[in-house]
C-alpha cells in the first residue's frame, strides 16, 4: 500500500510538473465547453436582417416591429433598390432579407392575401433554414392574431413543444459530447502515454526488477488519471451550470458514478494501447485516431446517429462513448434515473469488463 | 558458493515461420563468484544486454538455464527480483523528479527507506547531496549515473546488474565510478558489469570477452593479458596510412592495426628484429620510425580473438 501511494504521488508529480500535460487536462475541458458555449453555436443570435418595405403601411410596420422585437434578429436601415440588397449580401453583412411589396395592407385586407419575400443567405444552410422558420413563424403568429376576429372555419393549427430544450440551446447537446470527448482523451491517451513514456525510458525495466507486482505497476499509473478525469467532470459540470446556465436536472451522484465508470472503461483502453505499443507517438496516434475520431463521428454528438447508413448505425454500438453519451444526456438534461438507462449502463459495464480483461490478459510481466 | 551460474542459454529475437530471427546471445556459459566483479566486455549488439536481460528475469532464454543466488531465472523469477539491483543501459531516471524524489521513490518501491540503507549509498550519495532538490533531468552525465546506481543499491541486492553504467560518462566520473564499484565489492555485493571500454576491463575481477553472442574468452584481466602468444610491437612514423600500407606488405608480419596514434604489430618469426624492420619502413620512404617492445592490453587480446 505504501508502495501504492508513493506510485501514485510521484505520477502526480509528472502531471503537476509537466505544463503541456496540465494545459491539456485542465485547459482542454474549459476551452471546449467556451468554444462550444459561445463561437461553435447553431444558435440564430442577433441575426443582421434588412427590410424592404415598398408598402409602408400600417400591416408592414406592425410586422417589421414584431421581427425587430425577436431577440433573433437585429434589423439594419432599410435598403429601397434590389441592388443595394445583392450588394449587402455579397458583403456577408446580412443573413437574410425581408421584402413587403406595395400595397401589403390593401392586399391583405381586400383579397385575403398578401405575399412577403423572404431572401436568405444559403451558403450556411443550416443557418438559412433556421432564419426561414422563424421568419415564417413570426409572420404566421401575426396572421392568426389578425384573423382572431374573422371566424375562419377549419383551422389546423400546431402546437409545437421543444421538450426537455423549449429554448433550443445548443449547449444541450454539446456539454455531453465534450465530457465524453474530454474523459476520453485526458483517461485513454495520457494513461497510454505516460506507461508508454516509462517503456521509452527505460524506468519500467527497472520496476518490472522490483518486487512491486508488475499489475500492480499499471494499476498505479492509471490510478491518478481517474481523479484527475473526475476533477475534469466536476469543472465541466461546473462551468455549463455557472456559465452556460445549463442546470443538471437528474441526480448528480448518479451521473459521477456513470462518468466513474466511463473513465474505467476509458482506462482500460489506455493501458490496453500502452500494452500493445513501444513509443509516445505511437500510442498518441492511436488514441487520436482510434478513439477520437470514433467518438466524434458515433457518439451521436455532431453526427445524429439515425441518419446514418444501416452499417455504420451498427458500427456505432461498439463504441463506448454512445453509450455515455446516451446517458449522459438522459441525467443531465431529461433528468432521468437509472431504471431507464439501466440498459446502456449494463453495457458500458460489460465493455469495461471486457476490455480489462484483454488488458490484463495481454499485459506481460516481462519485456517480451 | 557461485552467485551466478549460467548454462548454455541461447536467445534469438523475431524468430518467425519464415526467418531465423537474430541470433542475439550463441551458447554462452560462464558462472560468477559471490562478491566479485564481473565484466561482460565486447562491442555495441554482442549479446550483453541481452544476457543481462535474461538473467534479471525481463527475457526468458530459448534454451539453456541460469540461476541467480541459486534462483532459477524463469521458475523463480520473483525472488530475483526482490534481491537483485539492476540499471539498465539506457536508464535515465525520471527526469521532472529531483534527486531526493528519485531515490525515495525507488527506496519506497523496493520496500525500504533511504535512512535504512544509507550507509549503502553514503559514499556516493554524500557526491550528490548538494543538489538534492534539482531535478535529474538537469544533472550532468556523471552526476545521473551516480544517482541511478543508489537508485539501483538502495535496497541492499545480494547482486548488482550494471549495464553500460559509463557509456556517455566524462572520463573523470569514469574513474570515480569504478572507484565506487571497488568500494561496493567490499560490502560484499556481486556486481556484474558490461561496457564497451577495454580500459575498464583491467579493473574487474574476472572478464569474459564476447562478441556476436559468443564468449571468446573468460578469465582474469592479467592472465588474458598474458597469454597473449606473440611478442608485441608499438610502431610509430611520420604517416599513420602510409606506415599501416607498408606493415601489411611486409614479409614477416602476422597481424598489424591501429592502436591511437601508434600501430600495433606481431611478426612470425620469433628471433624478429627490429632494425630489420625499420630498414623496411626507411626504405618505404617513411621518416622518424620509432619500434618498440610493449606489453599486450586487453584490447590487443580481444583484438587477436577476433581474428
Amino acid at each position: 500500500m505504501k508502495q501504492f501511494i508513493a506510485f501514485v504521488r510521484k505520477e502526480f508529480y509528472h502531471v503537476l510538473r509537466d505544463r503541456r500535460t496540465l494545459l491539456i487536462l485542465f485547459g482542454m475541458p474549459i476551452a471546449q465547453i467556451l468554444i462550444f458555449g459561445f463561437a461553435l453555436t447553431n444558435e440564430v443570435k442577433d441575426s443582421e436582417i434588412l427590410v424592404v418595405d415598398y408598402a409602408r403601411d400600417n400591416a408592414s410596420q406592425e410586422l417589421i416591429t414584431e421581427i425587430s422585437a425577436s431577440r433573433y434578429f437585429n434589423i439594419r436601415q432599410a435598403a429601397l433598390s434590389y441592388q443595394e440588397i445583392l450588394s449587402a449580401f455579397r458583403a456577408g453583412k446580412i443573413r437574410a432579407v425581408v421584402v413587403f411589396p406595395a400595397n401589403f395592407n390593401a392586399d391583405l385586407l381586400h383579397q385575403n392575401k398578401a405575399q412577403v419575400q423572404i431572401i436568405a443567405d444559403a451558403t450556411d444552410i443550416n443557418t438559412a433554414n433556421m432564419i426561414t422558420n422563424y421568419l415564417s413563424s413570426i409572420i404566421m403568429d401575426y396572421q392568426n392574431r389578425v384573423n382572431e376576429n374573422l371566424n375562419m372555419p377549419y383551422r389546423i393549427i400546431p402546437e409545437t413543444r421543444m421538450l426537455y430544450n423549449p429554448q433550443l440551446k445548443g449547449a444541450h447537446g454539446f456539454v455531453p459530447g465534450v465530457m465524453a470527448l474530454v474523459l476520453l482523451l485526458v483517461s485513454v491517451m495520457m494513461t497510454a502515454i505516460s506507461i508508454v513514456r516509462e517503456k521509452e525510458t527505460g524506468t519500467m525495466e527497472v520496476l518490472l526488477v522490483s518486487p512491486f507486482k508488475p499489475v500492480l505497476v499499471i494499476f498505479a499509473k492509471a490510478f491518478p488519471y481517474l481523479l484527475l478525469s473526475l476533477v475534469n467532470v466536476a469543472a465541466i459540470l461546473f462551468l455549463s451550470v455557472f456559465v452556460l446556465d445549463l442546470p443538471v436536472k437528474g441526480s448528480l451522484p448518479l451521473l459521477f458514478a456513470e462518468s466513474t465508470l466511463f473513465i474505467i472503461t476509458c482506462l482500460a483502453l489506455g493501458i490496453f494501447i500502452s500494452i500493445k505499443t513501444d513509443s509516445q507517438q505511437i500510442a498518441m496516434l492511436i488514441s487520436l485516431m482510434g478513439m477520437l475520431l470514433p467518438t466524434m463521428m458515433f457518439s451521436g454528438f455532431l453526427f445524429p446517429i439515425e441518419n446514418m447508413p444501416y452499417p455504420l448505425q451498427i458500427l456505432s454500438n461498439i463504441v463506448p462513448s454512445k453509450w455515455f453519451y446516451i446517458i449522459v444526456k438522459s441525467i443531465m438534461i431529461k433528468g432521468l434515473g437509472l431504471n431507464a438507462i439501466w440498459k446502456e449502463t449494463a453495457i458500458l459495464a460489460g465493455m469495461t469488463l471486457f476490455l480489462l480483461a484483454i488488458s490484463l490478459k495481454s499485459f506481460k510481466i516481462r519485456l517480451q | 558458493m557461485e552467485a551466478i551460474v549460467v548454462k548454455n542459454i541461447t536467445k534469438t529475437y523475431g524468430k518467425g515461420k519464415k526467418t531465423d530471427g537474430t541470433l542475439a546471445v550463441d551458447n554462452v556459459s560462464f558462472t560468477v563468484g559471490k562478491g566479485e566483479l564481473f565484466g561482460l566486455i565486447g562491442p555495441d549488439g554482442a549479446g550483453k544486454t541481452s544476457i543481462f536481460r535474461m538473467l534479471t528475469t525481463l527475457l526468458v532464454p530459448d534454451s539453456g538455464s541460469a540461476t541467480v543466488d541459486g534462483h532459477d531465472i524463469v521458475s523463480d523469477f520473483r525472488q530475483i527480483r526482490s534481491t537483485v539491483g539492476y540499471m539498465p543501459g539506457k536508464f535515465s531516471l525520471y527526469q521532472d523528479l529531483t534527486i531526493e524524489e528519485n531515490l525515495n521513490f525507488f527506496a519506497t518501491v523496493f520496500g525500504t527507506t533511504i535512512e535504512e540503507n544509507y550507509h549503502l549509498i553514503r559514499d556516493i550519495y554524500v557526491q550528490i547531496e548538494p543538489f538534492k532538490t534539482r531535478r535529474a533531468g538537469k544533472l550532468s552525465g556523471g552526476m545521473k549515473q551516480k544517482l541511478a546506481l543508489c537508485c539501483a543499491l538502495i535496497h541492499k541486492p545480494t547482486t548488482l546488474f550494471l549495464d553500460e553504467p559509463t557509456t556517455g560518462v566524462d572520463p573523470v566520473s569514469r574513474k570515480e565510478f569504478w572507484e565506487m564499484l571497488k568500494r561496493l565489492k567490499a560490502q560484499d555485493i556481486t556486481i556484474i558489469v558490461s561496457t564497451p571500454y577495454m580500459d575498464e576491463a583491467a579493473l574487474c575481477d574476472r572478464i569474459a570477452l564476447i562478441q556476436g553472442g559468443k564468449i571468446l574468452s573468460i578469465d582474469t584481466p592479467q592472465r588474458i593479458v598474458q597469454s597473449y602468444p606473440e611478442q608485441l610491437f608499438a610502431v610509430k612514423a611520420n604517416e599513420m596510412y602510409r606506415l599501416l600500407q607498408a606493415l601489411e606488405n611486409y614479409p614477416g608480419i602476422l597481424r598489424s592495426y591501429a592502436f591511437g596514434e601508434y600501430a600495433h604489430a606481431t611478426f612470425r618469426d620469433p628471433d624478429f628484429k627490429t632494425d630489420d624492420l625499420e630498414a623496411y619502413l626507411t626504405g618505404q620512404g617513411l621518416t622518424s620510425v620509432r619500434i618498440e617492445a610493449i606489453e599486450a592490453t586487453i584490447e590487443d587480446s580481444f583484438i587477436k580473438l577476433l581474428n
